[in-house]
């Protein structure tokens, strides 16, 4: 494998070329029209990649920010939130910028590494894979040689017109991946893709994978930022898995507590094909999240793992769905959050059920782990069922540190703070035990025990 | 010269109500102790004031752990000076593994100036000993796999706790009922395995209904304690009294005792 490093500057890179060019020259771009033209005019985009983004930008100007009277919003106030605050800022380096940790250790097939939604690193896939002919690399890269393929399904479970986020995703999306495995090939390594914002910097990242019938792959995704610096993500996940076909996609959030998390995941999985989709939330001053999962062929098998620790005033807020469209599939759901100080999380589940979707098996479950009095979690579990032979169950918790298993660990020789870390490590162990990948597995649980302090 | 746990003149409430009116006891490290009496006496509330639960709020008196007080001291402070609980009621951590747990508290109460984060023991040396400690104990390895008490029936819920006794080696320990949900093969493995690894080396404090504990290991003293007050002490015939005939001839002796007894067990 060989090492590109790319200089945001060099105009002699493999990278984005023409994305790179025109921004390094203006610096920043606004998201408003003067820079919504502007990114048109840097991209070499086919037209009709050119055109979505213009009906998309169109949708952003016609729709307000959504607001409390809006169901999804009513918990979720993001008043603050003022988006001229932020713009593309071209040319920065990871100076300053925390560790990434999912690739520590871990023997990958190829990497891309982004900062304020611009490559800066990238470790080439392995020929090997190429010859097989898998494809990966940015979106950016990507278009020029593989446009009808991309065309195919971009955009086409994510929906730009959903609300103001969405279609400001799709009109200025930016950096990303695309990974593309071809009917039965296995990429029996992980692909490691990173995104990383500076100081008053946005990561609209679209993420794009695409398995055909029968591959596999595996996909570790993480975001990061420094503790003290404004930031905002605003970005899209589509993740197409064809019939027969297996991924594993892990996605962690570690965004620092000012930075603002937008984001549209959708999922269509095929007929006995397997998901496994892990989510660790960490990050971010506020984060609302849609993840959506489409059972969309029969004996589909979906497992959606999620870790959420939460700290300070930070606040977040997911809507999952799992959409069974056929019959006989399974999916499994299991969000765990553990919330300190006056941070807050929501949950909204809802498992919808087709009428065609006979012998569903669906389950859903989220536990929330209260680490302070003035802490709160929403956790509102929902079940839309047509069909008349499914099996849905659904439930979640919410509570505090029982003070006897304090005491006990206390009388085994823990501190206090040792056993409440110890508790809180073991609220999670049910998610870990799922999460097949070592280098997850540890990352979370490292980043989860630094974070639990005493609590009062 | 031989560890010695004192009980001072003890008086503990719960809610600004009185539970321990007053109790006196001394131990030392090699010595068994029965404590006995009837439902509501304050037996497990001894212990787990001993412990330092924080639901107890000691309104006089002193625990003294070698001539220093520890009923300031954090419960952990107390497990790293050498207390212990069997719990009669062990309560579960899910998610947390049994060795681990052990490997954790067996580094703390062997390095009782551990700050957190330093190493804990070496995974070799503490596997063989846990290893063997389980096999003394007649425990299927997979024991050390499953979360802490996590849905263990009342008899592998007991032998954890034996097992945490072992590998912790307290001076002093309460034994709160180790006996007790077992069958008779569990109590007899129970009790050769509690003279095994405590008799004569710790102080042991016994509290049960059964006898079988007792047989394996003899008391030297037996207390019994009624209303929250330890009334009586005796030797070992006083355990086998009590056994046979009850606590009819205590209560008629200790009217007072007992009325604040009857009171007690109403409450609770």
């Amino acid at each position: 494998m060989k090492q590109h490093k790319i200089a945001a500057r060099s105009h002699n890179h493999a990278f984005s070329q023409n994305t790179m060019t025109t921004i390094t020259e203006n610096k920043m771009v606004a998201f408003n029209d003067e820079g919504f033209r502007q990114l048109l005019d840097s991209l070499n985009e086919p037209q009709w990649l050119t055109e979505l983004r213009e009906s998309a930008w169109a949708t952003f100007n016609d729709l307000p920010w959504p607001n409390n009277q809006d169901e999804e919003w009513m918990r979720t106030d993001i008043r603050m939130f003022k988006l001229e605050k932020f713009a593309f800022k071209a040319g920065s380096t990871s100076e300053g910028l925390p560790k990434l940790v999912l690739g520590e250790g871990v023997d990958l097939a190829g990497s891309v590494s982004s900062i304020d939604g611009y490559p800066v690193a990238a470790t080439e896939l392995a020929q090997e894979y190429k010859d097989k002919g898998v494809i990966f690399g940015t979106i950016a890269d990507c278009i020029e040689e593989h446009g009808d393929l991309i065309k195919k399904y971009l955009f086409q479970s994510v929906d730009p017109n959903f609300d103001r986020f969405s279609a400001l995703h799709a009109a200025m999306f930016s950096g990303g991946v695309f990974l593309y495995v071809p009917r039965n090939v296995i990429l029996d390594k992980p692909v490691h893709v990173s995104s990383q914002v500076t100081d008053g910097g946005s990561d609209l990242r679209h993420t794009l994978i695409v398995l055909e019938d029968g591959a596999e792959a595996t996909v570790l995704a993480e975001s990061n930022s420094a503790a003290d610096t404004n930031g905002m993500h605003c970005g899209g996940i589509e993740l197409f898995v064809a019939d027969r076909a297996n991924l594993r996609y892990v996605n962690l959030q570690d965004w620092g507590q000012k930075v603002w998390h937008f984001a549209h995941q959708k999922a269509v999985v095929g007929r006995d094909s397997n998901l496994q989709w892990t989510v660790g939330a960490l990050g971010s001053r506020l984060a609302k999240v849609n993840q959506h999962v489409a059972l969309r062929g029969d004996r589909a098998n979906v497992q959606v793992n999620g870790a959420m620790f939460t700290e300070n005033k930070q606040h977040l807020s997911y809507h999952t769905l799992q959409h069974h469209e056929k019959p006989a599939c399974t999916s499994d759901f299991l969000y765990k959050s553990a919330l300190q100080d006056t941070s807050r999380t929501v949950w909204r589940g809802m498992i919808k059920v087709d009428v065609d979707a006979q012998q569903t098996d669906g389950y859903q479950r989220n536990d929330n782990l209260l680490l302070s009095d003035k802490a709160r979690a929403d956790s509102i579990p929902g079940l839309e069922i047509e069909a008349d032979d499914v099996a849905c169950t659904h439930g979640s918790t919410s509570g505090r540190v029982d003070e006897e298993l304090i005491f006990y660990a206390q009388c085994r020789g823990y501190t206090r703070k040792e056993a409440i870390r110890a508790v809180v490590t073991g609220f999670f162990q049910q998610v870990f035990d799922r999460i097949t990948i070592e280098s997850v597995r540890e990352a979370l649980a490292l980043a989860i025990a630094r974070r639990v302090r005493d609590y009062e | 010269m031989s560890d010695v746990l004192k009980i001072v003149d003890l008086h503990v409430s719960i809610n600004d109500k009185p539970i321990l009116r007053g109790v006196n006891l001394e131990m030392t490290r090699g010595e068994t102790h029965a404590l006995m009496g009837p439902n509501g006496s304050g037996k497990s509330t001894l212990g787990l004031v001993i412990m330092g639960h924080p639901n107890y709020e000691v309104t006089s008196g002193q625990i003294l752990l070698n001539g220093e007080d520890v009923t300031e001291m954090e419960p952990n402070e107390r497990a790293r000076a050498g207390l212990f609980m069997a719990f009669q009621r062990p309560v579960a951590i899910p998610g947390v593994r049994m060795a681990d747990f052990l490997r954790h508290a067996t580094t703390n109460v062997r390095n009782p100036d551990r700050k957190e984060g330093e190493d804990l023991i070496p995974m070799r040396e503490f596997r063989k000993e846990i290893k063997d400690n389980m096999k003394q104990l007649q425990m299927d390895s997979e024991f050390a796999r499953r979360y802490v008490n996590d849905g263990f029936s009342g008899g592998e819920m007991k032998r954890a706790e034996i097992l945490q006794l072992a590998m912790l080696q307290p001076k002093f320990a309460i034994l709160d009922e180790t006996d007790s949900g077992l069958d008779a093969d569990a109590v007899r493995l129970a009790s050769q395995s509690i003279n095994e690894i405590g008799h004569n080396k710790m102080g042991l404090l016994i509290i049960t209904h059964h006898d079988k504990l007792l047989e394996h290991n003899p008391p030297n003293f037996t207390h019994v304690i009624l209303g929250g007050k330890i009334v009586e002490t005796g030797g070992k015939e006083l355990a086998i009294e009590l056994h046979e005939k009850g606590y009819e001839r205590i209560r008629n002796e200790y009217p007072e005792a007992a009325k604040v007894n009857d009171e007690e067990e109403v409450a609770v």
